[in-house]
């Protein structure tokens, strides 16, 4: 028989690996609402920022608030560079072409990380001490709180730029209807540049606040950007306020089949609901399927 | 069936013949024997890809089945190896059928997740599995394959055996393409709703051919489990599905041939960046193996980005280009 304080414990695990899963499906979101694109290099952010934040914290020992900026900054830039030189020049793009170039850029990346980190995976200390707090019974990091912390303050910030940005209402625009977009005026390339930009950033940060607890290697990119991505379908695909439902949806249905099924196939279980939503409702749990008809894939 | 293809098959029958004559050495036959399998792999791939339209992560995850049932059934059954070996190309086709049904109605990015997702549950199974599939210490033990009591005992017969398995799968797929459904599939490619006015079934032609795909794929994974005798669930993540992909996007995804040539160049590409390690150890430049998926993936970019209808059309076009470049400046004069 399960104790209550278990159940709770699965609850904040599964909430702690939701919020990275809600992260890296906002970061889906914003490239698909901005081009229409499902970029497969998303997991590689993620490893990205989680690889450089150990450097500069562990190694050139700058203080966290600092190492933070910094990292996020420069994987915002690897995003930028990522549209500049592999999605802006391609001519006349098919939806087959877009996606192997982006996952031609996701083995670079990983090719990249794997000859400057090496394959071990990395240690990096926690934002405000490692010795857990007693929550109800149940053991709860301070690191976890960070995420959470994180998290809704991404979401906040998230919805003050689109609501109330001038940028960010033309995002808004573009996604909706890009050439009317252009034709008041929006530039759309910038759009487009911009979306990666941000996208990149809020992977970078995804990777910076998990890797304390996951201890990050090289080799996780892929699976990260996989369960992302559920969470974005799962939340219906474009709709940010839904991946952050489905995101910790998804990381509780995880931490729950882990302890009670086997957590040998823990991975496989957020695949199985992945697989199981896009056949049976690709519009996701929170999406319309009206709406869906409207978009390409 | 064109002429030209006829030509084709008969220079590569050619040209296999006669390699062990010429590669003595058991290593480079080996390396000889992987690209049979990897351009087996592709030719069902390519069918999918480049004729159907219709893109796969998930062929590592056929390559799995085919090559575990090869593996168990024969060691923990002792079933005949091509008993095996038809059990798991059946199993294959039926998994085919369930996956396809449903994530064939799905397009573009949301068939590629789901393609990767499928490959992705088959790798965590075979590791997490330990009861059956031995988790990541694998299979041993895997006994070879005999053709009438001919036991396929040396390097120079596996090889001959593997690429008149590509020649027959070669054979089958350009006759596909010129047969009524070949013309359906490409119709599809360009635009699925022209071809279903014009009384090309979508949805079943589609389904086909990934179950076409998926046997040689799992054809492709049992003559591995055959030749090497042991098998572990590293070789069929979700990397070698990538890599597969970059193999038919370099021939060209569009020609069965460019598949072929795709599969050799890439799988002969190791080799060729072990001798130029070599050749760059004499400067002092350390070149690991580990720099391999870095190569892999710069030349699926710029392949991608720059030779979209792969890297013989891509080379054929800057040629061209340069001659009309030169031309013009010869009419300046």
């Amino acid at each position: 028989m399960m104790e209550h304080s278990d159940i709770l414990q699965y609850l904040i695990m599964g909430v702690q690996s939701g919020c990275i899963y809600a992260l890296v499906a906002m970061g889906f979101n914003m490239i698909y609402n901005a081009t229409g694109i499902i970029n497969f290099a998303q997991g590689e952010f993620v490893v990205l920022g989680g690889l450089l934040m150990v450097t500069l914290t562990m190694t050139v020992q700058l203080p966290i608030p600092l190492a933070f900026i910094t990292t996020t900054a420069a994987v915002t830039l690897a995003g930028i560079a990522m549209e500049r030189f592999t999605i802006n020049p391609v001519k006349n793009p098919t939806v087959l072409r877009l996606i192997i170039i982006t996952i031609a850029v996701s083995i670079i990346m990983k090719g990249i990380a794997m000859g400057v980190w090496g394959k071990s995976s990395y240690f990096m200390r926690h934002f405000s001490g490692s010795e857990s707090l007693d929550f109800f019974g149940a053991t709860i990091l301070p690191q976890t709180l960070w995420i959470m912390g994180i998290l809704v303050l991404i979401v906040a910030l998230y919805i003050f730029f689109f609501n109330y940005t001038m940028t960010g209402k033309c995002m808004r625009a573009c996604a909706i209807n890009r050439d009317a977009a252009r034709l008041s005026g929006i530039n759309d390339r910038r759009m487009v540049m911009l979306s990666f930009a941000l996208s990149a950033g809020i992977g970078a940060i995804a990777g910076i606040i998990i890797t304390p607890i996951i201890q990050m290697d090289y080799a996780r990119g892929a699976l990260l950007g996989i369960k992302g991505f559920g969470a974005a379908v799962l939340g219906g695909l474009g709709n940010s306020m839904g991946a952050i439902m489905a995101g910790v949806l998804l990381g509780v249905l995880e931490a729950a089949s882990a302890g009670f099924i086997s957590s040998h196939y823990m991975d496989a279980i957020a695949l199985f609901v992945l697989l199981l939503v896009l056949f049976t409702r690709p519009s996701g749990i929170f999406g319309s399927s009206a709406a869906m008809k409207l978009k390409e894939f | 069936m064109n002429v030209k293809d006829y030509y084709g098959i008969g220079f590569l029958a050619a040209i296999v013949a006669a390699l062990p004559f010429m590669v003595a050495n058991d290593y480079y036959l080996g390396i000889l024997i992987f690209t049979a399998l990897n351009c087996l792999t592709c030719i069902g791939l390519c069918l999918l890809l480049g004729y159907a339209g219709q893109i796969s992560m998930g062929h590592s995850a056929f390559l799995a089945i085919g090559a575990y049932s090869s593996a168990l059934f024969t060691t923990k059954l002792g079933w005949n190896p091509w008993a095996a070996m038809g059990a798991g190309m059946a199993i294959s086709m039926v998994v085919a059928v369930l996956v396809g049904l449903p994530t064939l109605k799905l397009k573009g990015h949301y068939l590629a997740m789901a393609t990767l997702g499928f490959a992705s549950i088959v790798h965590v199974v075979c590791v997490a599995a330990v009861d059956i599939t031995g988790g990541p210490s694998g299979v041993s033990n895997i006994p070879r394959l005999s053709l009438f009591g001919f036991e396929l005992n040396t390097d120079t017969r596996i090889f001959y055996f593997c690429w008149t398995m590509v020649i027959l799968g070669l054979y089958l797929a350009v006759n596909l393409i010129h047969s009524r459904v070949g013309r359906g599939l490409q119709a599809i490619h360009g635009s699925e709703d022209a071809a279903s006015s014009l009384g090309v079934n979508i949805t079943v032609d589609k389904i086909k051919i990934f179950v076409l795909s998926a046997a040689f794929a799992s054809l492709s994974g049992s003559l591995y489990a055959h030749y090497v005798l042991y098998i572990d669930p590293g070789p069929f993540d979700v990397m070698h599905s990538v890599l597969l992909i970059t193999m038919v996007a370099v021939g060209g995804i569009h020609s069965i041939w460019g598949a072929i040539t795709g599969a050799t160049l890439l799988s002969l590409l190791p080799e060729g960046l072990s001798f130029l390690s070599e050749g760059l150890a004499k400067f002092n430049i350390q070149y690991k193996t580990d720099y391999d998926t870095l190569v892999y993936g710069g030349i699926l970019l710029v392949i991608m980005l720059f030779m979209p209808e792969g890297l013989f059309d891509g080379l054929r076009r800057s040629t061209a280009m340069v001659f009309r470049l030169n031309g013009e400046k010869g009419q300046g004069k």
